[in-house]
């Protein structure tokens, strides 16, 4: 006997009966995926639902800009890099969302596309959505944003549209699986809340352990 | 590893002696409850979602074979391969096949406990593979030969200066008078070192706080962001992970999720929250080759239908041992295998038999401060009485103690006499305690008074007390 079926008939030995009643009881639930309980501060008009994102996103240590349209996200981003005093270059994805974002515009600033090599101080991604509960972001990996970006570079610059913010997780989860719809679920789903850290000295918390020291959030649009 | 529980005893004296430890063990007591608390109290609903988490995790477990094989369907469709094994000899030659026809030299690991259950990295250094732990916490530990002492903060039981000195010892490439006084700097060199390893590995293996048979996707919860470079950067992402891991839905993940965090270090979410699905697709600029998971049981099936069931919902977040009286003295090695504190305690006799692990259900106080803090409400100190009676059933215990057990039986079986004795008794020990109340030593309390001195009792029994308290209110009624 296999080791598959060996575990398997396991199981079924002692949590079995019935079987297709349990089998419909499965189906049924991943059919239906029921919600349980959903944290009633993230049941926000959609103004107050954005300003807790950003308040959450800033409450873990990330930092979170406005801008009004998608025009103005690649000045935003040669803002940032001069302030945080970073050569003027940024790595991206082939999103084309970032099209028309304003990068031709920004004569000084060298962009680079492609996955990271390691190298790049500062890595540009788009996200799929948001969730205001907890100040996370939901990005997708592909050729539209590499899943390396969002790790390898020290400083990591995350675009949103204002109305991608959704209040809970379970809503952020819905916005996935309607994105999953035509060609499936990306291979890599990162749900961020802030740059990365690590207590594992003498337990105080470090940002910058092996992800980015910083994360910028650029939110785009007014709701 | 080499099991040392069944010397739990003798590893305890030691760790108490242990002044490094001891000061280590301090940032234990410290931080991690009052994070807890604060996060818990900060979101009104985090009772219902541990009710929900705990009703989730029953029904999983109530048809883990259907889940199990949806789960496998989806991975396989996302292009993943599924492997299942029964043992961790079997996990062990499935992991060590993978990275051979990988042709691998070194693979990079994220922070696991399951490898570390099934003994892997000394398996792979037999077998000529180097793994290299990059957890910030997981790579200073390998650097200096241990094991975790905690299953979320493995390095806790290590003082900065000895961080210090093991880098200098390791790191010889790097110039001597470099300054690694903070934990800053010790963590940015370590960063450093360890950026290279990344690129180098062939594979990176990393376990899963969840599989979800929704999507037949891999879900790691950390805040390093190494065990996403270990997954993204190897040729092939190898997942361990043990049967109960599976749950059914994003939905059900999104709920447990929202008491995993707060309840291991207060955060409301961990800084990456990652799903994995199978290898990289055709367009895909970057990620793994190949996928696979190495499903294991190891054990688990055995629990299924038995007191111990209810151990197969703890999502490892640590919180039963972060508010432990007695992990916060002895440590997280004290224990003697690869889980302590109180879900150490029920899953290490389940794992390695109650023979070699029967000590650790003991080391309780049943104080309950693990069950009243368990996201998944888990009844530990019940399930630790299951073993203690299943090692007394099997006459594992020694012979003092269950002359002592029985002993007390035959008068707890027979009140009046109990009473009687009791009567005669607390009145002698309250007027031997003298004028202190308290005993520095006393005959077959050794064990006891070798470390602090035993309260000498009132002088009157509890029932006498109560008889008269109850007497008083009467008349006050009256």
């Amino acid at each position: 006997m296999s080791a598959r079926d060996a575990i398997l008939g396991r199981v079924r030995n002692k949590m079995g009966g019935n079987d297709d009643a349990r089998a419909k009881a499965v189906a049924d639930r991943l059919k239906a995926h029921p919600q349980g309980v959903i944290p009633a501060r993230a049941s926000l008009p959609p103004k107050e639902k954005l300003a807790l994102f950003i308040r959450k996103a800033e409450e873990v240590q990330a930092s979170v800009v406005q801008v009004k349209g998608p025009a103005d996200v690649a000045k935003a981003v040669a803002a940032y890099l001069r302030e945080k005093n970073l050569p003027s270059s940024i790595r991206m994805g082939a999103d084309k969302r970032f099209a028309d974002m304003g990068f031709d515009k920004q004569k000084a600033l060298e962009v680079k596309t492609g996955a990271s090599d390691g190298d790049d101080l500062a890595g540009l991604s788009h996200a799929l959505g948001g969730i205001a509960e907890t100040g996370t972001l939901l990005l997708t990996s592909g050729p539209d944003n590499p899943t390396t970006l969002n790790f390898l570079p020290e400083y990591h610059i995350v675009v949103i549209e204002a109305g991608d913010v959704d209040g809970t997780m379970e809503e952020a989860f819905g916005r996935l699986r309607k994105a999953s719809k035509a060609k499936g679920i990306a291979r890599a789903v990162n749900l961020v809340t802030g740059p990365s850290r690590s207590g594992d000295i003498e337990q105080k918390i470090i940002l910058g352990a092996h992800g980015p020291k910083s994360l910028h959030v650029i939110v785009v649009g007014k709701i | 590893m080499q099991i040392t529980s069944p010397t739990f005893k003798a590893n305890s004296r030691h760790a108490l002696d242990d002044k490094q430890l001891q000061r280590a063990l301090g940032n234990v007591r410290g931080g991690f409850i009052e994070k807890r608390a604060k996060a818990a109290a900060n979101l009104p609903e985090f009772e219902a979602l541990r009710d929900n988490a705990r009703d989730i995790k029953n029904h999983t477990l109530a048809h883990l074979d259907h889940y199990l094989e949806i789960y496998e369907k989806a991975v396989i469709a996302s292009g993943g391969v599924v492997h299942w094994a029964e043992t961790a000899a079997d996990a062990r030659g499935i992991i060590l096949d993978i990275c051979r026809k990988a042709g691998a030299r070194t693979v990079t690991k994220g922070k696991s406990m399951i490898t570390e259950e099934i003994g892997l990295n000394e398996f792979l250094e037999h077998s000529g593979i180097e793994p290299v732990e990059t957890d910030l916490g997981e790579y200073i530990i390998q650097l200096r030969g241990e094991h975790p002492s905690h299953i979320i903060a493995p390095a806790v039981h290590v003082n900065k200066d000895q961080v210090e000195a093991d880098f200098r010892r390791v790191h010889t490439h790097l110039p001597p008078g470099r300054d690694l006084s903070e934990p800053e700097s010790l963590l940015g060199e370590a960063r450093r070192v360890l950026r290279s390893k990344y690129f180098a590995a062939d594979v990176g293996i990393t376990g899963a706080n969840f599989l979800v048979a929704e999507t037949g996707s891999s879900i790691i919860v950390t805040n390093e962001g190494n065990g996403d470079l270990t997954q993204t950067l190897g040729k092939v992402h190898v997942v361990v992970a043990s049967i109960e891991k599976v749950v059914p839905t994003l939905d059900d993940v999104s709920q447990i999720l929202r008491v995993l965090a707060r309840s291991a270090t207060g955060q409301e979410m961990s800084v990456y929250t990652t799903l994995s699905t199978g290898p990289k697709r055709a367009k895909d600029p970057d990620g793994p080759a190949e996928y696979h998971v190495v499903l294991l049981d190891n054990g688990r099936t055995a629990m299924l239908g038995t007191e111990f069931q209810d151990m197969l919902r703890c999502i490892r977040c640590g919180a039963c041992m972060n508010h432990c009286p007695v992990y916060h003295s002895v440590g997280g090695h004290a224990y003697g295998w690869v889980y302590p504190g109180p879900m150490g305690a029920v899953l290490t006799p389940s794992l390695i038999g109650v023979d070699k692990g029967g000590h650790l259900p003991n080391a309780s106080t049943f104080c309950g401060r693990c069950e009243s803090v368990c996201p998944m409400r888990i009844p530990l100190p019940k399930m630790m009485r299951h073993w203690r009676e299943r090692e007394f059933e099997r006459g594992l215990n020694p012979a003092t103690q269950r002359f002592g057990l029985k002993g007390w039986a035959f008068f707890a079986k027979r009140p009046r006499l109990y009473q009687f004795a009791a009567a005669m008794g607390i009145p002698l020990l309250s007027l031997l305690g003298g004028a202190k109340k308290r005993f520095s030593s006393l005959p077959l309390a050794g064990g006891w008074t070798k470390y602090r001195d035993l309260p000498a009792p009132e002088s009157r029994t509890f029932m006498q007390q109560w008889a008269q308290r109850e007497a008083l209110k009467q008349e006050a009624r009256s």
